[in-house]
């Protein structure tokens, strides 16, 4: 048995014994968030990005955009992709290699909540500039630097932020429709609204939102579910090996509304332009 | 060629970031600015932004690797994949491979490796955007984190590049000058020591540009190795600061 999963054993039962008193390791309350702090634009290079500090959890997401082929079942969307990298700069325990089943789920939940919350005009001729031949490609890579717990909402935010700073190069097709000039000069991404993640983790009889480290390594079961800004639910995913009941589902979900709406405000906050970081400046 | 050559300086001489021939480009840098990794450092260095973490010294899987008379050092410089103007595919490419094997080698020269049997110490890098000069950055920003892991080292890796453009030796290319200039000549060394531990170069050189290049390079490394110190000082700096505050209140 490695030491680290001794230490494991040792911090379940210390939070195990908190939780029964209703309480949480780093005092919040059962429907309590940590801190979050998103700085925009903080990447010269890429299109859109954004840092997130979600308690003690570091993430950054990049847009990058290039023009493509559609994909042939849907050739008049443009296409957009999230990727995760779970650096093992984030932790001793997350190890360098190539992307394991617990990263490709982080990138596809985030992809999904995105995708699904139909917040991106695919159709829009900013995002599918020549119908069935040239469309952008936007890539959505999210980092995670420290992981301090709720990677899921984390990334999520990231993603959601990055798209919100993300200024794509104007287009000028040529009149034979076959190809197209890329202009100096960029325009926002086109965007009807934004998502939030919210994750709730299970362990013996309690459930709680946003897990820490602690929470996160102990938990027996997590859910799940994206938001939109018109309370619409987009995405769910329950994890882990242990179980929920119906009411216990039903009575997160019924929290939704509550715990979004800041983390949407923190969106469009960092998306107006032109005030946002000019400099692609931050600090840890 | 000829347009290349005159059009990475402009006429009073100055480079096109209106940098001297021989002025580095504003350089921060940050130590343990990560809560798990054992050491960490961000460097921004230009537009580089550079996140390093090092985790070790610590046992060492798979066991088949680990040296029984000293530690062994892993190092993977990686680039984000929009550090770059095309995105990067999340794969390693050949030049990640070659630049971790020379970082790693770089490191392997001020480590007391000895001290470590069958253990490893594991350095992380990644480049969050990307501005020419990468791996000399990198390898600063290793040291301070190595530094800051508490890991004992005969000294810091330093590194800066130099190159040739428009005719000229200049110090610190920008990542313009790197692909467009008639060449890159990366260098890094324990500048204490005066041992150079990384030398590299493509593109034209005569003997004495190389010549040149080196002395200009080892001169900026001097500079650099300065804020180095600083950083990895201003932990232990800050700290100081805060008993002496307790010893106040307690008058």
């Amino acid at each position: 048995m490695r030491s680290e999963e001794i230490v494991g054993v040792l911090e379940k039962q210390y939070i195990t014994k908190l939780l029964e008193k209703g309480k949480r390791a780093d005092g919040r309350k059962f429907l309590e968030g940590r801190p979050v702090q998103i700085i925009p634009n903080v990447i010269k290079k890429a299109e859109g990005s954004a840092m997130v500090k979600w308690g003690e959890t570091v993430i950054l997401a990049g847009v990058k955009a290039q023009l493509g082929s559609p994909f042939p079942d849907t050739p008049n969307d443009g296409v957009i992709t999230v990727n995760a990298e779970i650096s093992p700069i984030s932790s001793p325990t997350n190890e360098s290699g190539p992307p394991g089943p617990r990263t490709v789920e982080l990138a596809r939940v985030v992809d999904r909540g995105i995708r699904e919350s139909k917040i991106m005009p695919m159709k829009d001729p900013k995002l599918c500039v020549i119908p069935g031949k040239k469309v952008w490609i936007i890539f959505i890579d999210v980092y995670i630097l420290d992981d301090g717990g709720n990677l899921i909402d984390a990334a999520a935010l990231g993603a959601m932020a990055a798209l919100a700073n993300t200024r794509l190069r104007k287009v000028v097709i040529n009149e034979d429709l076959e190809e197209v000039t890329l202009l100096e000069e960029t325009e926002p991404l086109p965007r009807n609204g934004s998502v939030a993640s919210l994750t709730f983790a299970k362990i013996n009889d309690s459930i709680f939102y946003d897990p820490n480290l602690l929470e996160d390594r102990g938990k027996e079961a997590r859910f799940s579910f994206a938001m939109t800004d018109k309370g619409i639910i987009c995405s769910m995913q329950k994890g882990e090996s242990g179980v929920f009941t119906e009411e216990e589902f039903t009575t997160i979900l019924d929290q939704g509304a509550t715990l979004v709406a800041p983390l949407l405000e923190k969106i469009e906050e960092c998306s107006q332009f032109p005030e946002m970081n000019e400099m692609y400046q931050f600090d840890f | 060629m000829t347009k290349e050559k005159t059009s990475l300086l402009m006429d009073d001489g100055r480079r096109l970031d209106g940098r001297e021939l021989h002025e580095l480009r504003p350089i921060t840098m940050q130590s343990s600015v990560l809560d798990r990794a054992d050491g960490s450092c961000y460097l921004t260095w230009g537009n580089n932004k550079i996140i390093c973490a090092v985790y070790g010294p610590r046992e060492l899987h798979p066991k088949h690797l680990a040296k029984p008379d000293r530690a062994i050092v892993r190092v993977e410089y990686r680039l984000a994949t929009f550090s770059v103007n095309e995105r990067k595919s999340p794969a390693p490419r050949r030049r990640e491979y070659e630049l971790s094997k020379l970082i790693k080698e770089s490191l392997d020269a001020v480590l007391f490796l000895e001290k470590f049997p069958n253990g490893t110490i594991d350095v992380y890098i990644t480049v969050l955007d990307a501005d020419g000069g990468t791996r000399c950055a990198a390898l600063t920003a290793a040291s301070i984190a190595l530094a800051d892991a508490g890991i004992p080292m005969k000294g810091f890796i330093t590194g800066c590049a130099v190159g040739k453009v428009a005719d000229k030796m200049v110090v610190d290319l920008s990542d313009v000058e790197d692909k467009d200039g008639q060449g890159d000549m990366p260098v890094a060394m324990n500048f204490n020591t005066g041992e150079i531990t990384l030398l590299q170069c493509d593109g034209e050189f005569t003997i004495e540009e190389v010549k040149e290049g080196l002395s200009l390079a080892i001169r900026a490394i001097g500079d650099v190795y300065k804020l180095q110190r600083e950083a990895v000082l201003a932990k232990y700096t800050q700290i100081e600061g805060t008993t002496n505050d307790v010893g106040d209140e307690e008058e």
